[in-house]
C-alpha cells in the first residue's frame, strides 16, 4: 500500500517551560487521513505536544514541520487555515456575542464570501446540534454545548488537520456518539484527525493508531490493538485497559488470545470455548 | 426511617418554562450506595442540590412536593443546619478549597461548628488517616494534583461527620487512574463506615460492581430504579451506554449461552466463564 503524504513531522522535539523539560525528545510522523489518539495521564505533555502542531508553541530543540512548513519559521496565522485546534476548555476560545457570530468569525478572517459564510455557518450549526441557539450568547450555553460550539467554529472553515483536546470530557453517552459520528465524517472526507483523551473505551473501537505519552516522552506508538492490549505500557502511563482487553488477559489461561479489543471477537472465542466443550 | 424522602417533587428554575425535575418520588435508606446517571440536562445535578437545600435556599424557582432528609424538612431548614447531616462534593474541588494547608482545610468546617479544639484535632487526625493524606497534610491545596484535591474536598466534608454523602461528578476532571482510586475510596466509605452515598457519575463501567442501587434519569424524571444488574439490562438503559462486558453478556445470550445475572465488571464475566468451563470439564470427565 502506498503511504500518503506526511502531514506532521516531529524530530527530536524538546520543549522547556520554566527551565524544566516538558517534552523530552519526541519523534513522530503523522500521515494524511490518519485518525490518531494520544493518551496519557495528566501532566504527561499531551497538550504541550499538540500546541506545537499549530505553531502555538515553538520547539526549544528539534523541529516540527506541518504540511512541510517549519513551525519556527511561520506564524500561527499562516498555519491556521490548514490546522484547526479545539481546546479542552471551550472558554479559552469563545468570545463573540452570539453563537452565529462565533462561527462566522474565522470565516470572515479568512475572507470567505458572504454566500459561503452563510452556508458554512448553517452546516456547522446543524452538524453540532446548535441551530436553535444561533442567536444566544455562547456564555448562556451549558459546558457541553459550548464545547460543541468550539468544535463548530473550527469545522466551518474546513481545515485539513483537526486536533481535539479532550473532546469527550464532560459529554454524556449520546453526545459522545455524536462526536464519534463527526470524526467518522471527517475521516471519510480525507481529513487527518488527532485527539487527546483519557477515554480508552472511546478510542478502542474508533481509532487505528494510538500514541501513549508519559513524563514528556512517547512510550508507545502503534496500532490500537497492539498498544491498548499492552498492559505494561498502559500501567506505566497510569491508564486502565479497555474492558475487553482486560477480560481477554484474565482468560489467557483458557487459551483466549491476549490481544482482543472488540466485544464481537471475545464473543466468538467464548462461544467456541463454551459450546465446544459440550461436544 | 428513610434517610432521603422525596414525594412528588417538581422544580422549575426561575426563568425557565420546562421543569428540571418532574414528579420525583424517591426513598433512600441508611447504608445504601446509590448511583444516579443520565444524559446531561436530565436533572441529576438538580436532584443533588435539593438534598442539602441549595434548592430552594440558593437557587430560586418553583418547587412543589415534599423533601425530607433524616426526617427533617429541607424547605424549612437552613442550609448550615442541613450541612451537618448532608456532605456535598462537587465536580471542581478548586471551588471548594481555599486555605493554606490541607490540615487547616479539613479543620475549617469544624471550627465553624464551634467544636472544642481537642475534638477538632481528633476528627482531623481520624480523617487524614482514613483517607491516607498523611504525606500531604502540610501542603497547600493548590500544590496538589486534581485527584489529591478531590480527596481533600471529601476529607473536609467527612470531618463534619455527615450521615449522607452526596457527590456530583467528583471525577469529571480526573484522569482514569485517579478516578478509579477515588471511586474505590468512596466505595470503602460505604462498606466500612456504612456511609449512605448518593453519587452522580457517567462512568458506569467503573461503578456497577460497587453500588447497591442504580437510578437512571431522563428529562427530569426517574426512568429506571433498582439493583444494577436489573437496571443495566433494561432496554431503556441504552441511553446511558452500557459497558462492554454487558454487550458481551447479551451477545452470548443470543447464542443460547446464558449466565443468568449480568456481569458487572470484567472480573465477574471472567469468573462466570471460568466456572462454566470448569463445570463442562468436570461433566466430560465424568462422562
Amino acid at each position: 500500500m502506498q503511504l500518503s503524504e506526511v502531514v506532521v513531522e516531529v524530530k527530536d522535539l524538546f520543549f522547556s517551560y520554566n527551565s524544566q523539560f516538558v517534552l523530552k525528545g519526541i519523534n513522530l510522523e503523522i500521515r494524511k487521513g490518519e485518525m490518531i489518539a494520544i493518551l496519557g495521564e495528566n501532566g504527561a505533555g499531551k497538550t504541550t505536544l499538540i500546541k506545537h502542531f499549530n505553531g502555538l508553541l515553538k520547539p526549544s530543540k528539534g523541529f516540527v514541520k506541518v504540511f512541510g512548513l517549519d513551525t519556527r519559521k511561520v506564524s500561527v496565522a499562516q498555519l491556521a487555515r490548514k490546522v484547526g485546534l479545539v481546546f479542552q476548555n471551550p472558554d479559552h476560545q469563545l468570545f463573540a456575542e452570539t453563537v452565529e457570530k462565533e462561527i462566522e468569525f474565522a470565516l470572515r478572517n479568512f475572507g470567505f464570501e458572504e454566500e459561503v459564510i452563510k452556508r458554512r455557518v448553517d452546516w456547522a450549526l446543524n452538524l453540532m446540534g446548535l441551530a436553535e441557539y444561533r442567536n444566544r450568547s455562547p456564555f448562556t450555553l451549558s459546558i457541553g454545548e459550548r464545547k460543541r460550539l468550539a468544535i463548530a467554529s473550527v469545522l466551518c472553515y474546513d481545515p485539513e488537520l483537526l486536533i481535539f483536546d479532550e473532546p469527550t470530557a464532560g459529554q454524556d453517552y449520546l453526545q459522545k456518539e455524536r462526536i464519534a459520528e463527526l470524526l467518522n465524517l471527517l475521516k471519510t472526507r480525507g481529513k487527518t484527525v488527532i485527539i487527546v483523551t483519557h477515554d480508552v473505551e472511546f478510542v478502542v473501537t474508533r481509532f487505528e493508531r494510538v500514541i501513549i505519552m508519559s513524563s514528556g516522552q512517547i512510550i508507545g506508538d502503534g496500532s490500537t490493538r497492539e498498544i491498548l492490549t499492552n498492559l505494561n505500557i498502559l500501567s506505566k502511563a497510569r491508564l486502565l485497559p479497555p474492558q475487553i482487553a482486560k477480560c481477554a488477559w484474565l482468560l489467557s489461561d483458557l487459551n483466549i488470545p491476549k490481544d482482543l479489543i472488540y466485544p464481537e471477537e471475545l464473543v466468538e472465542k467464548l462461544k467456541d470455548l463454551i459450546s465446544g466443550g459440550h461436544e | 426511617m428513610d434517610y432521603i424522602y422525596l414525594k412528588d417533587v417538581t422544580f422549575t428554575y426561575r426563568g425557565n418554562n420546562k421543569p428540571a425535575l418532574l414528579k420525583i418520588n424517591l426513598k433512600i435508606k441508611e447504608g445504601e450506595f446509590v448511583l444516579i446517571t443520565g444524559p446531561s440536562g436530565c436533572g441529576k445535578s438538580t436532584l443533588c442540590r435539593l438534598l442539602n437545600g441549595l434548592i430552594p435556599h440558593f437557587y430560586s424557582g418553583e418547587l412543589s412536593g415534599e423533601i425530607k432528609v433524616l426526617g427533617i424538612s429541607v424547605i424549612d431548614t437552613p442550609t448550615y443546619e442541613l450541612a451537618k447531616y448532608v456532605g456535598m462534593v462537587f465536580q471542581d474541588p478548586e471551588n471548594q478549597l481555599f486555605l493554606s494547608t490541607v490540615e487547616r482545610e479539613i479543620a475549617f468546617g469544624l471550627e465553624n461548628l464551634g467544636l472544642p479544639v481537642k475534638e477538632i484535632k481528633k476528627r482531623v487526625e481520624a480523617v487524614i488517616s482514613f483517607m491516607g493524606l498523611e504525606s500531604i497534610r502540610d501542603k497547600a491545596p493548590y500544590e496538589l494534583s486534581g485527584g489529591q484535591q478531590q480527596k481533600v474536598a471529601i476529607a473536609s466534608v467527612l470531618a463534619m461527620q455527615p450521615r449522607i454523602l452526596v457527590l456530583d461528578e467528583p471525577t469529571a476532571n480526573l484522569d482514569p487512574y485517579s478516578s478509579m482510586e477515588l471511586l474505590n475510596m468512596i466505595a470503602r466509605l460505604n462498606r466500612e463506615r456504612k456511609m449512605t452515598i448518593v453519587l452522580v457519575e457517567h462512568r458506569l463501567e467503573a461503578l456497577l460492581d460497587k453500588v447497591s442501587r442504580l437510578i437512571i434519569m431522563n428529562n427530569g424524571r426517574i426512568i429506571l430504579d433498582g439493583t444494577p444488574s436489573r437496571v443495566i439490562i433494561d432496554k431503556k438503559a441504552k441511553i446511558v451506554g452500557v459497558p462492554k462486558v454487558i454487550e458481551v453478556y447479551e451477545k452470548l445470550k443470543n447464542y443460547g449461552i446464558d449466565f443468568g445475572n449480568p456481569p458487572l465488571s470484567p472480573e465477574e464475566l471472567v469468573n462466570m466463564i471460568k466456572s462454566r468451563v470448569g463445570a463442562i470439564e468436570r461433566g466430560s470427565r465424568r462422562g
